[in-house]
């Protein structure tokens, strides 16, 4: 558990090490889970092919609460209520219809090209 | 003896009010609540764990007159744990390889449509209604998660604290209509359906898809890696097609 852990920290700790080393454009956690997954092929490479137990028990702990991860950034747009309201209905016509049509691009596309491999 | 438990009282409260321990046990509550809730509804799409949980939190905030500050204080235990979940997607995309090596394709192309809409969806739709340059451009990057869309809202001239708000109601809204927009458009593929919250709603839609089954948060968890990583790419390059 305590190894699975520090597995996970480490390859964020690398991945921020390497996006600033080489000014990416990217989070370093996104590189992190680069790392992870490398890892893990190359793992499975050499015949178990399972994820290991406790770092499939950690990542489905911090995975099946991924929502509570979020509140603290949710709770920080109180700062910015007066520009939010100023433009709200510009901003959540805008937001509903882009997120919807993004949604359905995305899953429509996805779908037709399943279809027809 | 009433002048020592008073003094007391008021070292207990001076406490409660300077500790960190606060603020993240009542996020963690408030989250518990917000759970039990959610669960009672059945997992029912409109009942959101991140707006009702963030919701008790405000109220708080504002009946007790602590700034956000002093909560953050608290919280950033339970904030700094995000980068290493984003790390932890790597398990679940291991587990679904073969489904997503057998997919590469859709996915990819998927991706490409999907950034694309997302990006002039936003930016078309706010010059419609008459949006400055400032709210297109932070308006721009709203689909991908919020350390890449901070960093490109402020290379295209908008206001990347306006951006982190738009990234998570975004995500937010996302992960209310995802399931009746699926429904809507009889989608039952859980690829299609995790690939389209990922791409179009980033964490918050994904951690929505986890609750479907495994197979859409893995996908939540690619659609939403390559988004960042494909919008950070592309979007400087849009600069003059949406005006900026």
């Amino acid at each position: 558990m305590t190894a699975a852990l520090a597995g996970i920290f480490l390859c964020q700790l690398i991945g921020e090490f390497v996006c600033r080393l080489f000014a990416l454009p990217l989070p370093g956690p996104v590189v992190g889970m680069g790392l992870l997954f490398a890892y893990l092929l190359a793992r499975g490479g050499q015949g178990d092919k399972a994820v290991p137990k406790p770092l499939g028990a950690v990542s489905d702990q911090l995975l099946g609460h991924l929502s509570l991860l979020f509140v603290p950034a949710t709770v920080g747009m109180v700062r910015y209520f007066d520009v939010l309201s100023q433009y709200a209905v510009l901003l959540s016509v805008t937001l509903l219809v882009s997120t919807a049509l993004t949604m359905a691009a995305t899953a429509l596309t996805f779908r037709l090209l399943k279809k027809k491999p | 003896m009433i002048d020592t438990l008073l003094a007391h009282e008021a070292d207990a409260w001076v406490y409660l009010a300077s500790t960190p321990l606060l603020w993240l046990t009542l996020t963690l509550v408030a989250y518990v609540i917000a759970d039990r809730i959610s669960v009672a509804c059945g997992r029912h799409p409109a009942v959101n764990l991140v707006a009702i949980a963030a919701a008790q939190i405000i109220v708080l905030l504002q009946l007790t007159g602590t700034s956000y500050e002093t909560y953050f204080a608290g919280a950033q235990f339970i904030h700094f744990l995000l980068g290493p979940a984003t790390v932890a997607l790597a398990i679940p995309l291991y587990r679904h390889w073969e489904q997503v090596r057998a997919a590469a394709l859709p996915i990819l192309v998927s991706l490409t449509v999907g950034a694309l809409t997302a990006i002039f969806s936003a930016a078309f739709l706010a010059r419609a209604m008459g949006g400055s340059n400032l709210l297109v451009a932070s308006l721009a990057p709203k689909s991908v998660t919020s350390p890449i869309a901070m960093s490109l809202s402020e290379h295209l001239g908008g206001a990347p604290f306006l951006t982190t708000c738009l990234v998570i109601i975004t995500g937010v809204i996302g992960a209310l209509i995802l399931s009746p927009l699926m429904r809507l458009l009889r989608i039952r593929d859980s690829a299609a359906i995790g690939m389209a919250a990922g791409v179009a709603s980033h964490g918050i839609g994904t951690a929505r898809a986890f609750h479907i089954d495994s197979v859409a948060g893995a996908f939540g968890g690619i659609g939403m890696g390559l988004n960042g990583a494909f919008t950070s790419l592309i979007l400087p390059l849009l600069r003059p097609f949406i005006g900026l």
